[in-house]
């Protein structure tokens, strides 16, 4: 069994299998999104996470102090999840029911001065997380370690927490892609939202249907390809930055036999069994032609599509191109990360020559 | 009312002249000093080049010896001697040496270089860097860092980033 899921675990499993939950969630939101269903999902899954943590191997690496805001994380993320879409949810029923939503009823629409009802929820809630964190700090020291060696680094060499989804991304891609195009196309994009989306249903309440694909498509990005990564980054990344199942031993020995391929050296050396050209640009031709027809023909080509049409009618020439852009940026993560894992590939385009790698 | 004041309007400009310079002396003064403030008055990093004893002094294969003073490894191998540098190609972390896979591994993201340094797993997107190294007329091998050389420029070939032993 353990062994098992240890094979689940590897990101080429548990990634479809996410992608399937995922689908789920969306799918039958009506049937998630009740109270029912959170009580009987928590109930369900206790038993399997106490059998987990009476594994050693899982249990040290949950108790380890880096990794508790994980596990704060995963609880807190998966609760607001259900509840924002617990809210929401009801207020589409409501509004197919023709009532007005929740928070629009009159006793929520009272309103309270700033000073004193928020400024002193503030102040406690600042008080009491700074008791926390000193609390914090005073239990789970923080190691003194040796002086700083540039010369050496401690393996598995992890980031901090947050940051384990974007090192998760750099495994598949050249750092200044993963490290820099796409953290900064993260933050623009986050910031772009209210100008791209600009449906007014929502405002001031929760819903879902109403906003169907501004919600999945933001918690895809969240969940699958942020949220995932970290998991996989905090639990499931060992020394080597190898992969190990979550009840697996970190053997600092483990062999694993791996080789990445060039898009170039497939399709020179194995399609067409001669030597690559000593050209760089004629070495990397159909890399660069897949590349510049992702970016540039696909947002076209979406045009034609029927969904497609009637979004660029709703919104308009610019906004509709930011958001494929942006839409087709972050489906670059998940198709390379797929294509590294059936395929060994490494990179579309190898420039090394140039410091470009894609 | 000009010959009521103490200062007429050629003076005050003189006035002005002098104080402007003054006060323009004193930023640039503080700004230089800030300057060098910002860099450390001893220097602890290692030193560039460095002698590295005699080729016999290697057996075949890696040698980690100058690994943690100079960051190099000095390898061994098909009838040549090369100083490789330590610092991974993908985001400059440092590998490991896992003698019983013949292969350097960085802990960071995984990146896999075989023993003469060619990359071939995760996502280093070249081979790691070759120092220069010589002989010195007594018979010692002198690494070099401040030049590197680099497969994928055909660098591997020049005669100063390898010794046949």
């Amino acid at each position: 069994m353990r062994e098992f899921v240890n094979y689940l675990a590897d990101p080429i499993r548990s990634f479809p299998i996410f992608l399937v939950f995922f689908y789920l969630m969306i799918r039958y939101v009506k049937v998630v999104a009740t109270k029912k269903f959170a009580v009987i999902g928590t109930l369900i899954s206790l038993p399997p996470i106490a059998w987990a943590l009476a594994d050693k191997n899982f249990f040290k690496i949950v108790i380890r102090p880096d990794n508790l805001p994980i596990n704060f994380l995963i609880i807190t993320v998966v609760f607001f999840t259900w509840f924002s879409l617990y809210k929401g949810v009801r207020n589409d029923g409501r509004l197919a029911a023709g009532e007005v939503p929740i928070e629009a009823l009159p006793e929520n629409r009272e309103k309270v001065w700033t000073w004193p009802n928020l400024v002193y929820t503030e102040l406690f809630c600042m008080i009491a997380m700074t008791i926390f964190l000193v609390v914090w700090a005073i239990y789970f020291k923080a190691p003194l370690e040796e002086p700083a060696n540039p010369t050496w680094a401690p393996n598995p060499a992890k980031a901090p927490w947050y940051f384990l989804g974007l090192q998760e991304m750099l495994v598949y891609f050249d750092p200044w892609y993963a490290g820099v195009i796409l953290p900064g196309l993260i933050v623009a994009g986050l910031i772009a939202i209210p100008y791209i989306d600009t449906n007014p249903k929502g405002n001031g309440y929760f819903c879902y249907e109403d906003r169907k694909m501004a919600i999945n498509l933001f918690l895809f990005g969240w969940l699958a390809l942020w949220v995932y990564l970290i998991i996989v980054g905090t639990f499931l990344r060992g020394p080597n930055w190898t992969f190990y199942g979550p009840f697996e031993y970190w053997d600092y020995k483990k062999v694993v036999a791996e080789y990445n391929v060039n898009l170039s050296e497939f399709f020179w050396i194995i399609g067409l069994n001669q030597p690559l050209p000593s050209n760089m640009i004629l070495r990397e031709i159909v890399g660069i032609v897949i590349s510049l027809g992702y970016f540039f023909i696909l947002p076209l080509a979406s045009l034609k599509t029927k969904y497609g049409a009637k979004l660029f009618k709703d919104m308009g020439t610019i906004r509709y191109f930011i958001l494929i852009f942006l839409a087709v940026a972050m489906a670059s993560l998940p198709i390379k990360m797929a294509l590294r894992w059936l395929f060994s590939l490494k990179y579309i385009v190898a420039l090394p020559e140039l410091e470009l790698n894609f | 009312m000009a010959d009521k004041q103490s200062l007429n309007r050629r003076e005050f400009f003189s006035f002005l002249t002098v104080g402007w310079v003054a006060f323009s002396a004193a930023c640039a003064g503080l700004a230089s000093m800030a300057l060098r403030y910002s860099y450390p008055n001893v220097n602890f990093e290692p030193e560039m080049d460095f002698l590295a004893g005699r080729p016999t002094d290697y057996e075949a294969g890696v040698d980690e010896r100058w690994k943690n003073g100079f960051g190099v490894w000095m390898i061994k191998r098909d009838g040549i001697l090369v100083a490789l540098s330590n610092i991974c190609t993908h985001l400059g972390c440092v590998p490991n040496w896992l003698p019983a896979e013949l292969k350097f591994k960085c802990p960071c993201h995984g990146s896999g270089f075989y023993m003469n340094g060619v990359n071939f797993e995760g996502p280093a997107p070249r081979p790691l860097e070759r120092f220069r190294i010589t002989m010195t007329p007594d018979g010692q091998i002198l690494v070099d860092k401040t030049r590197i050389f680099r497969q994928e420029k055909g660098e591997w070939n020049h005669p100063d980033s390898f010794i046949r032993v």
